[in-house]
This record gives structure tokens, sequence and C-alpha cells, in this order.
């Protein structure tokens, strides 16, 4: 890392805190230190500063303060979400969620049906898109909870979450969404919705790691999954990270000013990126282009795998990631991808590029230099590539999901 | 981020013999783009019967790119006699080392190894394919796992996932690969190991006796696997019966660092020195 230009585009893995947000929570670290719960001045001043941070996240989402309520990451947000829904409704054992859902979501609901739970997974189309009449149909008589993340992480696209959540109200069934990758990417406003439970994480916004959000609606039944102190109003137990939430509450101000940039000049720059990557021959990109998150594009290179292209892209100090691991722990390319119908050519070879407001045209320019290079070295040492250039043959169909 | 030796950087970032030789002597495929990674190897012998030329083409990571060419490098000059006899094993020596995870790559250099020379004598491209498919996911057999446990002293499911892949996929096949490892090790008698016999173990210890062999132990049994979890033991000091240790790296902050002491040192240093240890943590 001596010295070289670092391009990051890795921003769905996570991002850099603003130079503002560090800023304002360096105070909490020094003289504001004291606990916002206790009964003196000099902790109550800290807790006036906590419910500013709060009504900054509020004012985000479309929401009221006393629905915000802080955790120490999406992942925790989430399960508490699940948790939550599961423990207030003790008669009610089937959750309905996706198969593209990030692990925080996917994971638990496969150690909850380990438990003895009930799990529908619902399928995606080639696009990584929901058919809403099935979310309907899955729901039943003991549903506790409908679980469906507002955007995808590893291809961005984007679901459609209010109108999921109509359905869900409509059947009076609680609906959560794991929307860490939307927050600050897309316009949300909670108040306007029939969302039960919405999950958030500060470092995916330009606030630091460690710490997140879980948004709950007035009149929904809620069970603590952190069990303790009567933080947080009772709902979550354990004195409050305050430098952390005074960061938090910058960021999802910063967010909230900034979204219009993020959906102009980042996408823009998206797109020309975008545009540059699908010059290289037998490339394609994954999802639906028209509705997917400004920042992230998800392109997949056949015939090369995934980890050799990040690290030739790494040594010319450019992040980005793939779905495919290639670790003998998950040898299955991406879930996403693999639930999409991709076929393996193309799963294998995906990248990931997730911008942000800190990339610029040099740091395109820069991508745009290299991959092609990258790709073609890689592609003379494949033996599945000298076959397809053989043959010409056409890119292998879709396998249907 | 994986931590690869210089070597495999350096084979993967400006890999030697990259290509395919057009009137080869021998041909040998594995792998296929489903399962993640593939190698077709060819070569071309001299009229002593040694191998003058090898070239690889490889699809897969960083470690089955590196794998390959350094493959390449090793038989050059080698008989087929020689070749026949190089194991996954010597590739990965060769490179300094692969993470545990991504030891299959070597594996595939193994196997594409034997089917070209099995090509060149006229054979099906590999041994295994008389075996019986135990992994549906990657296509891989009993003998083939039989093989890889025998050459490498595997014991465990996970290591022969690392090694081949079987049981990585859907893991439906987890339960048969364990029974072919129970078969495996409990007939054939494991090579003598310089473990100390177990009659032993319980013998009334000398002092000097009884501090070797704790060191040992720790050595042997303890520090690998607290390695893997990227921390370290340390042997501080010990009083009779009383072990005391103090833990490094992630182990210090580790919240399981309690459990760690009692449930897995302890019951290591008992089974090995001697029943009565009682094994103490000192904070550093």
């Amino acid at each position: 890392m001596s010295g070289q230009r670092v391009v990051y585009m890795d921003n769905n893995a996570t991002t850099q805190a603003a130079p503002e947000v560090v800023a304002a929570m360096l105070p909490f670290f020094g003289e504001y230190y004291g606990n916002p719960s206790s009964m003196h001045n000099f902790g109550g001043q800290v807790g006036t500063k906590v419910d500013t941070a709060r009504g900054q996240v509020a004012q985000l989402l479309g929401a009221s303060p006393e629905e915000i309520v802080f955790t120490s990451c999406g992942t925790e947000s989430d399960n508490t979400a699940l948790m939550s829904a599961l423990a207030s409704q003790p008669g009610k054992r089937h959750i309905v969620t996706t198969r593209v859902e990030h692990p925080a979501v996917l994971n638990t609901c496969q150690g909850l049906a380990a438990q003895g739970y009930e799990v529908t997974f619902l399928k995606v189309d080639r696009n990584g898109n929901l058919d809403l009449e099935a979310v309907a149909e899955a729901i039943r008589e003991d549903t506790a909870l409908v679980s469906v993340m507002w955007a995808n992480n590893e291809t961005g696209v984007i679901f459609p979450v209010p109108e999921i959540a109509e359905i869900c109200a409509a059947k009076g069934v609680l609906f959560h969404t794991d929307a860490v990758q939307a927050v600050g990417k897309v316009p949300i406003d909670l108040a306007g919705t029939a969302i039960s439970m919405l999950a958030l994480s500060g470092h995916k916004l330009h606030a630091p790691k460690g710490i997140g959000v879980l948004y709950i609606r007035k009149g929904t039944p809620f069970v603590p999954f952190i069990k303790g102190g009567h933080q947080e109003h009772g709902r979550r137990a354990g004195t409050e990270n305050v430098p952390y939430i005074i960061g938090l509450g910058k960021a999802a101000e910063l967010a909230r000013t900034r979204m219009d940039q993020e959906n102009t000049q980042v996408k823009a720059l998206r797109d020309r990126l975008e545009t540059g990557l699908l010059q290289v021959e037998a490339t394609m990109v994954n999802g639906d282009p028209d509705r997917r998150l400004p920042n992230t594009t998800s392109v997949s290179f056949e015939y090369v795998e995934g980890e050799s292209i990040l690290l030739h892209l790494s040594s010319q100090g450019i992040c980005a990631s793939s779905g495919s691991a290639c670790t003998s722990g998950s040898l299955e390319p991406s879930h996403v991808l693999r639930a999409m119908g991709v076929p393996f050519t193309a799963a294998h070879g995906s990248i990931r590029f997730s911008l942000s407001v800190y990339n610029t045209e040099a740091d395109v320019d820069h991508v745009l230099a290299n991959m092609p290079g990258i790709i073609e070295r890689l592609r003379v040492m494949s033996p599945f590539w000298a076959k397809y250039q053989k043959t010409q043959c056409a890119t292998p169909g879709y396998v249907e999901p | 981020m994986w931590e690869y030796t210089d070597k495999v950087k350096k084979y993967f970032t400006e890999p030697v013999n990259v290509g395919e030789i057009l009137d080869p002597d021998g041909v040998g495929e594995v792998g296929s783009l489903a399962c993640g990674d593939a190698l077709k190897l060819t070569f071309k012998l001299d009229e002593q019967g040694r191998i003058a030329d090898a070239k690889f083409q490889t699809f897969g990571c960083a470690s089955a790119i590196a794998s390959s060419s350094a493959l390449t490098e090793m038989v050059k000059g080698m008989t087929l006699d020689e070749a026949e006899k190089l194991t996954n094993k010597d590739i990965a020596d060769f490179l300094g080392g692969l993470p545990k995870e991504k030891m299959h790559c070597s594996v595939m250099g193994e196997e594409a190894l034997q089917a070209a020379i099995r090509n060149y004598k006229g054979l099906e491209p590999l041994p295994s394919e008389e075996g019986e498919v135990v992994c549906q996911c990657f296509g891989v057999t009993d003998k083939e796992i039989e093989k890889v446990a025998q050459n490498n002293d595997l014991h465990t499911v996970e290591e022969i996932t690392n090694f081949t892949k079987a049981g990585g996929g859907c893991g439906e096949c987890q339960e048969k690969i364990q029974a072919i490892l129970d078969r495996l090790w409990d007939t054939v008698p494991k090579q003598p190991v310089e473990v100390k016999p177990p009659a032993a173990k319980k013998k009334k210890l000398t002092n000097i006796q009884k501090m070797k062999l704790i060191e040992e132990t720790l050595e042997r049994e303890v520090r690998p696997a607290l390695k893997a979890d990227g921390g370290d033991i340390e042997l501080i000091d010990i009083d009779g019966d009383k072990v005391l240790v103090s833990l490094r790296g992630r182990c210090s902050s580790c919240a399981a660092s309690q459990a760690t002491l009692g449930q897995f040192v302890q019951s290591k240093l008992r089974e090995f020195v001697s029943e009565d240890l009682v094994v103490e943590e000192v904070k550093p």
C-alpha cells in the first residue's frame, strides 16, 4: 500500500467514514464521556446529543425519533427483527424470505429452519426480481414475518419493498426489510409505507463500523433481543455507543443532503465504468439494469475466475469484490447469482464494483485502463477461452432458476 | 485476503509455460467450469523418454494458476516413472506451502499430470474413474479420497474437503467421507510417528521428563490449533501439577479463552502427560 494510488470501488463492503463524521465523533471520545442515562447534567448533555442523532436518522428515514433503536450493526438489527417477530407471536412459526438475502438474514433463517421453524425462501428471476404474487401466495395463517431486503448487496437490484409491505399489511403480517444497502442511496419515507421493521448499518453510509439501527414502527409487537438495562426505551439493553451514534447521526444528515448527488454524479460514473467494461468481449451485467442502486455494477467476465481478477486489480491499487469465493468452505459461486440462474461460465468470473461520492472520473479511467489487459492475460491461460474462440459459440444460456 | 507465499504470488503474476503443445505426447484435462477450476496439461518427451517440455492452461484462482505453472517447471527433465511419483504435496512444498483451503489446487495439478501420463500410455484419463463417485457436486470418487488421505495423512472430513473439494458443495456426502476415513485409518496401520506410546503417558514421570513432555505436547497438540485461529500460547511455569500458561494473539482477547484453557489445553495435557495437571492462565 506504500504510496500506491488506491481506487476504492468496494463501497457495498464498507465505506470510508466521512471526515465530517469523524470530526463530529471526536469530542465524545474526550470531554463528553458521560453516560446518557445518568441523572447528572454531565451525562444528560450527552443524552441530548444522542437524541439529536436519533432525530437525524429519523429524518433520513422519514420516521419518528422514538421509532429508532440504535444497535451494534446491521446483522444485530436483522437478528433482532427476526427473533422479535417469533417471540412476540408464539403461535406463528413460519417466515417468508428470499434466496438472495444477505447472510445476516439468510443464515439466520436457515438456522431457524434447523430448529423446527418453517421458512419459505422465495425465488428470483434471471434479472434478480421477485414475483410479487409469489410473495402473497407464500403468506400463511401462521406466518410470523416476511423479511425481504430492500437492495441486493451483490447486484444492487432493488426490490419493490413498499409494495411488498402493503401486501403484508393487507394480510395482517409483520414485514421487515434489510435496508443496509439501500439507506442513503434510495429515497426512503417510512411514514408513507406499511413497513414494520427496517435494519440499517452505519458503515455502509460513511459512518464507522460497529453501529446500526433497527427501525420499529409504532404499534409493532416487540421483544428485545439483547436483554438487560432500560436503554433505548427498554428495546436494546447496553450502554449506548455514544461516539458512534453521534457519527451515524452526522452520516445520516450528510446522506440526506447528498442523496441527489449520489443519484446523478455517482450513477454517471457507474454507467461510464459499466459501458467501458462491457467493451471487453464476452462480458455481461448481472441484475435488472433498470432497477438497481445507482452505485453498483456486477459484471461477469466469462471463462476467467474472480479471485484471479481481484488479485490483479489489487496489484493496480483497485479494490473491488467478487461473487466467487473459491475456498473449499464455500465452493459454490455467489448464492445470489446462482439463484438468478447465471451460468457457471459467468458466475465464477463476476466482479462487483460499488462506487461512492468519493470516486472520481480519474478512478474510472484507471479501472478501464487496466481491466482489458487483466482479462486478456487470464483468458490466454484459460482452457475454456481457447475452446470458446474455436467454436465461437454463443454465451451458454441461463439455467432456469 | 489469502496469505500466499512470495513464490505463489510470483508464479501467479508471472506464470511460466502458459499454453498448449500442439503435437503433445501426453494430454491431461481435469476439473470443469462448474467446479470453478480446471487444468489442461500437455507434455512432450525427448529421445531419452524424459519430459522435454510441458505447458498448461488453467481456469481458476491464483493458487490454481501458481500450482499449474509450478507443476510444469517441476516435471521438466523427469522420466515418466519419476513424474508418476510426484504428489500434490510436492507441488505445495515447491510453492512454499498453500493455505489449507486451497490445497485442492495442488491436487488438481497432481491429477492432471497423472491423466497426461495415462493418456501417453493409452489408458483412461484417471484411475479414479474406476472408483465410485462419493461427492456428486464435484465428481470425487472413493479412490481419490483414499489416495489423497494416504498421501497427505488426512483424518477429518474438513481436510478432505480442503484437498479434494469433496463435501464442500451440498454437504450430503460428508457422512460417506467419514466412513471412508474410518475404514482407511482402522485398516491401514498409521506410519509410525514419534508419539510416546500410551502406556508411557501414565507412568510416573520425573520432573524433567514431565516438563519436557508438557512442552512437547503444547508444541505438537495445542499450538497449531490456536495458531489456526490467530492465537498462540506460551508456557510460563510449571509448579507441581499446576501449569501456568499465557495466551497470546487473538486468544488473549477472546471471550472463549477460559473455555479454550479448560477444555482444550488441559484435556490435551491430561491426555498426553498426566491426569493430575491443572492449567491456569497468567495474564501477560
